[in-house]
């Protein structure tokens, strides 16, 4: 085995037995701490998948997936499932991503427990095992293997939030766990669509359509599409997620929103526009329709709501409509502003709801009606609110700007009377994603203190500074160079993009 | 012509070994007359039989009782793999069975010779090579059952479920045999391999309507045997009234054996032009209606027999390809009865540990009770809690019980081998049906915790981890099951 493949498997199999290790040291604090370092390992495996073969060389007609680094191994052949993993441009940013968000959660769980629930080394064990199940889906280039991650998140996500969320935790769970279990049995059958008709699973030789007939393609791009659309998720199957935000735990929420919805547009990108690209091509006006209609209500939803995590929850479906309005373009502008997107959002909206949970946990309300005024007691808390909220919003110069705009710019070069429409739309929606985030720095920053922020002190916690810097930086970063996400992918979206007629 | 047959004794060595159980645990049961002997020997001779099985299965295929090329008893890999699992499922059976023979309403000594008998039932029905012959054995198989349902003294439950079992079952292998005459009467034989191939090279048998009325006839009794809906209604109150281990018995072992049936008689005898239809749209049915119905149970056993409804359908999905004339090539067929036959050994495995879990976490001789009996079960037993809740999610097709997925993936698989799509979406649309009540059953478990229960019986424990342990490791290695499935 190659130093690259023994990362890839490492990847997987760290945090998977730092989950069981976290759940076989005996003591509560002792647990959380080896699964933290469990997620530390990861990270530290996750940086160096960068260096590798990046395939630029070479002459000839070349595979539409040229992995860095990729391992092999037959599992069940009986099923088409073979064990192969392996990283490029289009999943090395996330696969990082995943890993940071996972460690800075465990950080945070080591600090702060959620109150109303089971013990918090059974919590870090379930963040674990959610990470294995997101990992393996980046990346997995076996059509199969990536279904089987694709569904190991379900039921810890929904432990997670059933064991530790809100007041409504176990309704919100379950819808959560049905409504998603729905979007995966629609990718076990698009999956299996695909390989019954090809012959084989392997995601580098699908890559392109492999000769399925058309009519194979847009079926198999319908479920495909459906099933991803769910976990993104896509107006109007969104509905899951405003709850699951919601009643889910801090780290939850982060996890939620951060990386696991990324599983959808990572999905969409690779195996349903890569698998079936004439299905892709035929359903793109649907899909940007869709995908403007999720930013407009989107915004108009965040716009009437009354509760912090909820309003971040439904900016989520906003987000998301732009990343799924670069996908729907299939042109390369739209595919780097998606991926750009994607992690953009991640990072931004997983600081959103750290900051969203830490104003929960000190004034015990996530009402905007009871909170105001955040910024005469707790000024940090209240400037970090506002960055977050800034770049969410799409400033130039953080890194919420490049995925918005973009989307845009490659649904105007599309061209056309309906891409045109629909960038503007989308314009106009980026519009009301300011409004809306504006309108929730006004109620919770400004004014007078209410009786719930009065008595707040301004200090934050070393573990608080610590789960949060990292993503302040990340987002300045992405911001100022975003090709820190964009030369990475520029080859294997270049690639992709050759085999879309 | 020579009337004197060779008998091949080798072949039907597993059914020797079968019988011999039987009849060896009433001897001791007579001599030694003592709980713990009668069943360690009635443990022993299900292990050996199970051994028996494998061996002479491992030899290849032996036929005996043969009328010039057609046999009344072929020993292939199939009838090894029913054998084998049909005598683990009665030493797991066994084992769990030790709580209420301890208590001492149940009488040991008949609880033993009649379980051993239902198994030389079962394992006779795997070689079965005529239709006297798979009626007689799946007859032997349920038999005893009758009596096991009723054997607890003084349980109105259990004598009520018992009459209601046996009569609707009794109906049902009526409707077989008149089915199976009129199949004589039409085709003039009764070889399973013989009726096939008449009926598949004389176009006007095929076509006479009393050839579609003998099909329907077979394929309905044995759709009774595997509770397919419409002719599930017995199987919710005849296991819950049953003792807690036999009705483990009855949605595992004797649903096999239904299943083994439809499956001879389907794969080799009858066309698969008329049987196709008809077990699509037995499946479809039965696993939608199952789980819709287990939406709404309270009590524990009848939830998980419903469940077993709802499974029976999946079992029955492959099959329902052979509705469409592109899932009747060689190929096709071959995939869809493997699917089956691996569908069918996960669900037994994951359904006995759940039976198990249900045993060790109720009181020794009660019944199953309600869901909110168990409630925070897996917070006093987080061991037996957490092999429930595995054996749970495994039924519903999650990970982590990766055997369950891997069942649900290989039906998913052979229908869209044999181009019956619109079907892989009714299993997929299904699978969230189930996740929604299994679902419900694992979060009861891990609810907040009542005071403490008594401690599980240890052989019960220990069936719960061996059950557990397969389905992992079968979990990680579904190919052991597909290829044993395949032959």
């Amino acid at each position: 085995m190659t130093f690259g493949q023994v990362l890839l498997v490492a990847v997987v199999a760290v945090p998977a037995l730092g989950a069981v290790a976290t759940a076989a040291v005996p003591g509560d604090r002792a647990g959380r701490l080896v699964g933290t370092v469990a997620a530390a390992l990861t990270l530290l495996a996750t940086l160096p998948l960068v260096g590798g073969e990046h395939g630029w060389f070479g002459y000839g007609p070349r595979p539409a997936v040229q992995p860095w680094h990729q391992l092999d191994l037959t599992w069940v052949p009986g099923l088409d499932l073979r064990f192969h993993l392996g990283v490029d441009g289009i999943s090395w940013p996330l696969v990082v991503l995943t890993a940071l968000l996972t460690l800075l959660c465990c950080g945070y769980t080591l600090w702060r427990v959620p109150a109303g629930g089971g013990s918090g080394r059974a919590l870090v064990a379930l963040l674990l095992v959610v990470e294995v199940g997101i990992l393996g889906t980046f990346l997995a280039l076996d059509l199969v293997l990536f279904f089987g991650f694709f569904e190991v998140v379900l039921l810890p996500m929904y432990a997670i939030i059933a064991g530790w969320g809100g007041d409504d935790r176990r309704r919100a769970a379950r819808k959560f766990a049905l409504y998603t279990l729905f979007g995966s049995v629609l990718l076990l059958v698009g999956v299996y669509l695909v390989v019954t008709a090809a012959g084989t699973a392997d995601l580098v030789t699908l890559t392109g359509g492999a000769g399925l007939s058309r009519s194979t393609q847009l079926a198999a791009f319908t479920l495909l599409a459906l099933a991803f659309a769910v976990k993104s998720p896509l107006w109007p199957l969104h509905s899951w997620l405003p709850d699951a935000h919601t009643q889910a735990p801090t780290v939850g929420s982060v996890i939620l929103a951060g990386v696991l919805l990324k599983m959808g547009t990572y999905g969409l990108i690779r195996v349903a526009v890569g698998v079936a690209p004439e299905g892709a091509r035929w359903a793109s006006p649907v899909l940007g329709a869709l995908a403007v209609a999720a930013i407009g209500i989107g915004g108009l939803v965040c716009l009437a709501q009354r509760e912090l995590k909820r309003l971040i929850a439904y900016s989520s479906v906003g987000h998301m409509g732009f990343v799924l309005l670069g996908v729907a373009t299939l042109t390369a502008t739209g595919l780097q502003a998606a991926l750009i997107g994607n992690i953009a959002h991640g990072v931004i909206t997983g600081l959103l709801f750290f900051l969203a949970g830490a104003i929960k946990d000190r004034t015990h309300t996530g009402s905007l009606a009871e909170l105001s005024g955040l910024r005469e007691t707790a000024p940090r808390l209240a400037g970090l609110l506002g960055f977050a909220a800034v770049a969410s919003l799409g400033l130039p110069g953080l890194a919420g700007f490049w995925g918005e705009a973009f989307a845009v710019v490659a649904a105007v070069r599309r061209g056309g009377p309906l891409w045109l429409t629909l960038a503007v739309l989308a314009a106009l929606g980026g519009a009301l994603t300011a409004a809306y985030l504006l309108r929730l720095l006004r109620r919770v920053s400004h004014g007078r203190p209410s009786a719930a922020v009065a008595p707040l002190g301004p200090g934050l916690a070393g573990a608080e500074l610590t789960a949060w810097a990292p993503l302040v930086v990340l987002a300045l970063a992405v911001g100022l160079a975003p090709a820190l996400v964009l030369s990475y992918a520029s080859g294997p979206v270049e690639a992709l993009l050759g085999v879309v007629p | 012509m020579s009337v004197v047959q060779r008998v091949d004794n080798v072949a039907l060595l597993p059914g020797y070994l079968a019988a011999g159980t039987a009849v060896l645990v009433l001897l001791v049961d007579l001599v030694v007359a003592r709980r713990a002997v009668t069943v360690a020997v009635s443990a022993l001779g299900a292990a050996g039989t199970a051994l028996g099985a494998a061996l002479v299965g491992a030899a290849g295929i032996r036929r005996t009782f043969c009328v010039g090329a057609d046999c009344s008893w072929v020993w292939n890999g199939r009838a090894a793999l029913v054998g084998v699992v049909i005598a683990l499922l009665t030493l797991g059976v066994l084992a769990i069975s030790g709580p209420l023979l301890r208590a001492g309403r149940t009488p040991a000594g008949e609880y033993c010779f009649l379980l051993a008998c239902a198994m030389t039932g079962g394992v006779v029905l795997g070689a079965a090579g005529d239709l006297i012959t798979l009626v007689v054995a799946l007859e032997t198989l349920t038999l005893p059952l009758y009596v096991l349902v009723g054997l607890r003294r003084g349980s109105l439950a259990g004598a009520e479920a018992a009459v209601t079992f046996f009569v609707v079952s009794v109906v049902a292998t009526t409707v077989t045999l008149l089915g199976a005459a009129l199949l004589y009467a039409v085709t003039g034989s009764l070889h399973l391999d013989r009726l096939g191939g008449t009926l598949a090279a004389r176009d006007d048998l095929r076509d006479l309507p009393l050839t579609t009325v003998a099909v329907a006839l077979v394929v309905a009794g044995l759709a009774f045997k595997v509770a397919a809906v419409p002719f599930h209604a017995w199987a919710p109150a005849t296991y819950d009234g049953a003792p807690l281990p036999v009705a483990a018995y009855l949605s595992t072992a004797s649903k096999l054996g239904g299943l083994v049936a439809l499956l001879a008689v389907v794969q080799r005898a009858l066309p698969a032009g008329v049987t196709g239809p008809v077990l699509a749209g037995l499946a479809a049915l039965t696993m939608t209606v199952g789980n819709l119905v287990a939406l709404r149970q309270r009590r524990t056993v009848r939830l998980l027999a419903w469940s077993s409804v709802a499974q029976a359908g999946y079992l029955l999905a492959p099959l329902g390809a052979l509705a469409l004339a592109a899932g009747r090539t060689p190929d096709a067929r071959d995939g869809a009865y493997a699917a089956a036959v691996a569908y069918a050994v996960f669900f037994v495995l994951l359904e006995l540990a759940a039976f198990a879990a249900v045993v060790a976490l109720r009181p020794a001789d009660g019944d199953g009770g309600t869901l909110a009996d168990l409630r925070g079960a897996a917070r006093r037993h987080p061991w037996v809690g957490g092999a429930f809740a595995l054996a749970l999610i495994g039924l519903a097709g999650l990970p982590p019980g990766l055997a369950g997925l891997f069942a649900k993936v290989t039906v998913v698989r052979s229908l869209l081998a044999g181009h019956a799509g619109w079907l892989a979406l009714v299993v997929a649309l299904n699978a969230v049906l189930g996740l929604a009540y299994y679902l419900r059953v694992a979060a009861t478990l891990y609810g907040p915790s009542a005071a403490g229960g008594a401690r599980p019986a240890r052989g019960v424990v220990w069936a719960l981890g061996a059950a557990t342990v397969a389905a992992v490791v079968i979990g990680f290695a579904p190919q052991l099951v597909l290829d044993v499935a395949a032959r």
